[in-house]
């Protein structure tokens, strides 16, 4: 049977038809949904973890047990992840082990463009990058298969548009693997220098054989045509070269790393001119340039942003650019916070205040865009605690009483503990504020562990961010409403102020998970002065007419802030 | 072949309509791709899906790029005018006419081109329908999607009841009755 999936469905699926036991994953765009979908496998264990680094290792332990595993991540969860990654390549496994990571260039929903290829070279991890959905699900099954030959995990990567495509996949059936037998090896599982300098050598002999064989691997095959030209590609790229170049000869590389030498020889041979086309970093170009083999690509194409078939065409062939997207006079859409978004109340007094903020990656990271403009850094999971507590540092004491960090409930049970931890230690007196809307926002509510739901959205134990603050021996906690805007300000005043280290846990759930929205609000235009204060919180349901204000009710879903900045009383609930 | 541009708001129920051309493109013996946006702009953000169906050219990539989009099917004004560069010559332009204010002008610091329709109409063929008053009329504000559908169903070679399968097959049991109303609307609009 075939079924219209993503690239995200498709690993999903072929995870339950390789006979994967175990699933974590923290989410990321453009890789939630695979584990979002892993999770409507009963036969397949799957969970949230807090972060990339603990998916990673709870795939591998249950690798080592035993069982195919799985993890999944965006590109920057690797770098969490690395720390055990980069070991797990030399300790290897028993049962596969694959890690999805998904890269995404454009940066459509990112704060980087890095090449999750460059990580599999430095960690000797092998790594596949496949073309549409049905390789997805084929690519992954090999990779399991390769896990187990070569004893070692794989990485299969992602680029935004194969894993946000739909593209026709053929089901098959599940295979049930028995868990494999476990036994003690301390030579290869305890990674202390002895152990490890004999599997280092593993590892240099491990990757010479896979290259070698890399170059019979099915899934690195040559498409024969025209040989005047010839293309080296692989992942959306390769989508992009049959269309621009429909008459040039193509190697795909199925395999990214490590690369088969003797099989590009023979295609670089057999062409009258090489290109070599390739999303991000001239991963592949560099290396076959090393080979002494003369080829071109990024200088044509620059590094930053996706290939697409029509620039492909231009560079390579000497076709019309397409010109610009013409944007002359069009205004831009960029995202903004919901109506009705929690984080709107706290971005408001923050502003008011005139604070610096520290702030983190989720839905707040909008808090930066105008009218609301309230940021200051935002970098990577966790670094607002981090770099306000630098700030306080190089500053002194008062600049602490001018800095706020803000991060969400999800990001800080990601990253943000151990830097609170750090600054309890270390005898900060900042303020940190934990903008908990009981949920992974910007990457598509997702549960998580201060929420109180598991993947399944089963009730489980919630972390007591209260009682944790405690734990670490932090004096000041106060929880607060942020849509009750005087007694935010207040405590947010009265914690910047004090001289000790604070924690301010600034909730409300998100008004997407709010299952009943209030009733619209109107603008009475009789007591409407055109004064425009509630315009100051860009809530996008609200614009200026020449009367006053109008609230737009499709949009609107009655939480009530607006009203709270008008001294005129017009803003109201519908009658 | 057919190259389809859905263009809207971030929340608008784009990928709803996606989800059914690709579903009823597969029903019908068709080769497939969808190209979805999810992240950082389904947050009120600008959302461009693309969906192509082949049943005589091979496809590889799952984006339309400019040029070469036989219907653009636009859920709201100033979208439709960004994306004209998506359309073919011949190609035609659906506009559900609604306005939506992007931040920036709602902050003032830049208009909503008041002519955006006209610009849209100048340079495309363009059909404009009002289908969030038709989906209101039918039950919900929310299947404007699916009324979408309707008017864009007399462009694409597939009988009516194909659509009325595939949009069984893609939306809630609850929802269904409501969906095929906005369709059977959108598919009469003239
Ligand atoms: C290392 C890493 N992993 C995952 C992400 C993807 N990501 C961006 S924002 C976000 C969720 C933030 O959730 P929360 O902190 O609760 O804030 P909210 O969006 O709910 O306001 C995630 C997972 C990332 N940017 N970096
Ligand atoms: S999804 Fe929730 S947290 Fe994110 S902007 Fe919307 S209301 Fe705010
Ligand atoms: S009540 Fe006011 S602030 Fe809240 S969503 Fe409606 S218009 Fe926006």
């Amino acid at each position: 049977m075939k079924k219209l999936l993503l690239g995200n469905e498709a690993i999903a699926r072929g995870a339950y038809e390789a006979g994967v036991r175990v699933s974590s994953a923290y989410p990321g765009t453009p890789s939630t949904e695979i584990n979002e979908n892993v999770a409507t496998y009963p036969e397949i264990y799957s969970e949230w973890a807090p972060n990339e680094k603990v998916a990673v290792e709870v795939a591998l332990g249950a690798a080592v047990s035993g069982a195919r595993s799985l993890a999944c991540m965006k590109h920057v969860g690797l770098n969490v992840a690395a720390d055990p990654f980069f070991t797990a390549t030399y300790t290897g496994v028993n049962a596969g082990m694959v890690v999805v990571v998904a890269d995404d260039p454009g940066m459509h929903s990112s704060q980087n463009e890095q090449d999750t290829r460059m990580l599999a070279r430095a960690s000797h991890a092998p790594i596949l990058d496949p073309s549409n959905s049905q390789e997805c699900k084929d690519f992954l099954k090999l990779a399991y298969d390769i896990s187990e030959k070569y004893d070692t995990p794989v990485i299969l990567r992602l680029t935004t548009r194969i894993a946000h495509a739909r593209t026709l996949v053929e089901l098959e059936d599940r295979i049930e693997l028995p868990l494999r037998e476990y036994n003690r090896d301390i030579k290869k599982f305890v990674s202390m220098p002895a152990n490890m300098i004999g599997r280092h050598l593993y590892v240099e002999e491990r990757e010479a054989r896979l290259a070698n064989d890399a170059n019979k691997l099915s899934i690195n095959k040559i498409e024969w045509a025209d040989r005047t030209v010839g293309v080296i590609t692989s992942g959306a790229a390769y989508n992009y070269v049959k269309e621009a170049m429909p008459n040039a000869s193509v190697l795909k590389l199925g395999l990214a790393y490590p690369m088969p030498r003797k099989l590009i020889e023979e295609f670089a041979n057999a062409v009258d001119t090489l290109y070599v086309i390739e999303d991000m970093e001239p991963f592949y170009e560099d290396a076959i340039k090393s080979w002494g083999i003369k080829c071109s690509g990024k200088e044509l194409t620059g590094v930053q942003g996706e290939l697409f078939a029509r620039k492909i065409a231009a560079k390579f062939q000497g076709a019309e650019e397409a010109g610009p997207m013409n944007t002359q006079g069009i205004p831009a859409r960029p995202p903004v916070l919901c109506p009705g978004c929690p984080h709107r109340g706290l971005y408001h007094i923050l502003g008011k205040l005139k604070l610096t903020v520290c702030s983190d990656i989720g839905c707040y990271t909008l808090g930066a865009l105008p009218p609301l403009s309230g940021v200051d850094t935002c970098v990577c999971m966790g670094a607002s605690i981090g770099m306000a507590h630098g700030m306080e540092k190089a500053r002194g004491a008062m600049q602490a009483k001018k800095t706020v960090a803000v991060l969400g409930d999800s990001t800080f049970c990601h990253s943000g503990l151990t830097g609170l931890l750090n600054m309890a230690y270390n005898r900060s007196v900042g303020t940190v504020i934990v903008a908990d809307n009981s949920i992974t926002g910007m990457t598509g509510h997702q549960n998580n562990p201060a929420n109180g739901y598991d993947i399944h959205g089963e009730p489980t134990t919630a972390l007591d961010i209260v009682k944790l603050c405690e734990a670490m021996g932090i004096n000041n906690v106060r929880v607060v409403d942020p849509f009750d805007l005087k007694e935010l300000e207040k405590v947010v005043r009265e914690e910047t102020e004090r001289d000790e280290l604070s924690v301010i846990i600034s909730r409300r759930p998100c008004a997407l998970i709010v299952k009943q929205p209030g009733v619209p609000f109107v603008c009475d235009s009789e007591k409407c002065r055109n004064c425009g204060l509630c315009m100051k919180i860009g809530c996008p349901a609200i614009r200026k007419i020449e009367t006053g204000v109008a609230v737009d009710p499709t949009q609107c879903v009655g939480c009530g802030l607006c009203a709270q900045l008008c001294h005129f009383g017009a803003l109201n609930p519908e009658a | 072949m057919y190259n389809i541009v859905i263009v809207g708001v971030g929340g608008q129920g784009t990928l709803l309509a996606s989800k059914i051309l690709g579903q009823l493109a597969m029903n019908n013996g068709y080769d497939v791709r969808v190209s979805e946006v999810h992240g950082m702009s389904q947050r009120g953000g600008s959302v461009v899906t693309y969906v192509r169906i082949s049943n005589d050219q091979p496809l590889y990539s799952s984006i339309v790029e400019q040029g070469q989009a036989d219907i653009v099917l636009a859920f709201e004004n100033l979208e439709a005018l960004r994306a004209l560069p998506y359309l073919k010559a011949d190609g035609t332009m659906v506009v559900n006419t609604q306005e939506i204010l992007p931040m920036p002008v709602i902050t003032g610091s830049t208009k909503y081109p008041e002519d955006c329709l006209s610009r849209v109409e100048a340079n495309a063929n363009t059909i404009k329908i009002n289908a969030v008053d038709i989906a209101h009329e039918c039950g919900t504000y929310r299947a404007a999607n699916v009324v979408l559908m309707g008017v864009c169903a007399k462009m694409l070679p597939f009988a009516e009841d194909e659509w009325h399968k595939a949009i069984e097959q893609c939306v809630k049991p609850k929802f269904l009755e409501i969906n095929i109303s906005a369709f059977d609307r959108g598919y009469a609009y003239k």
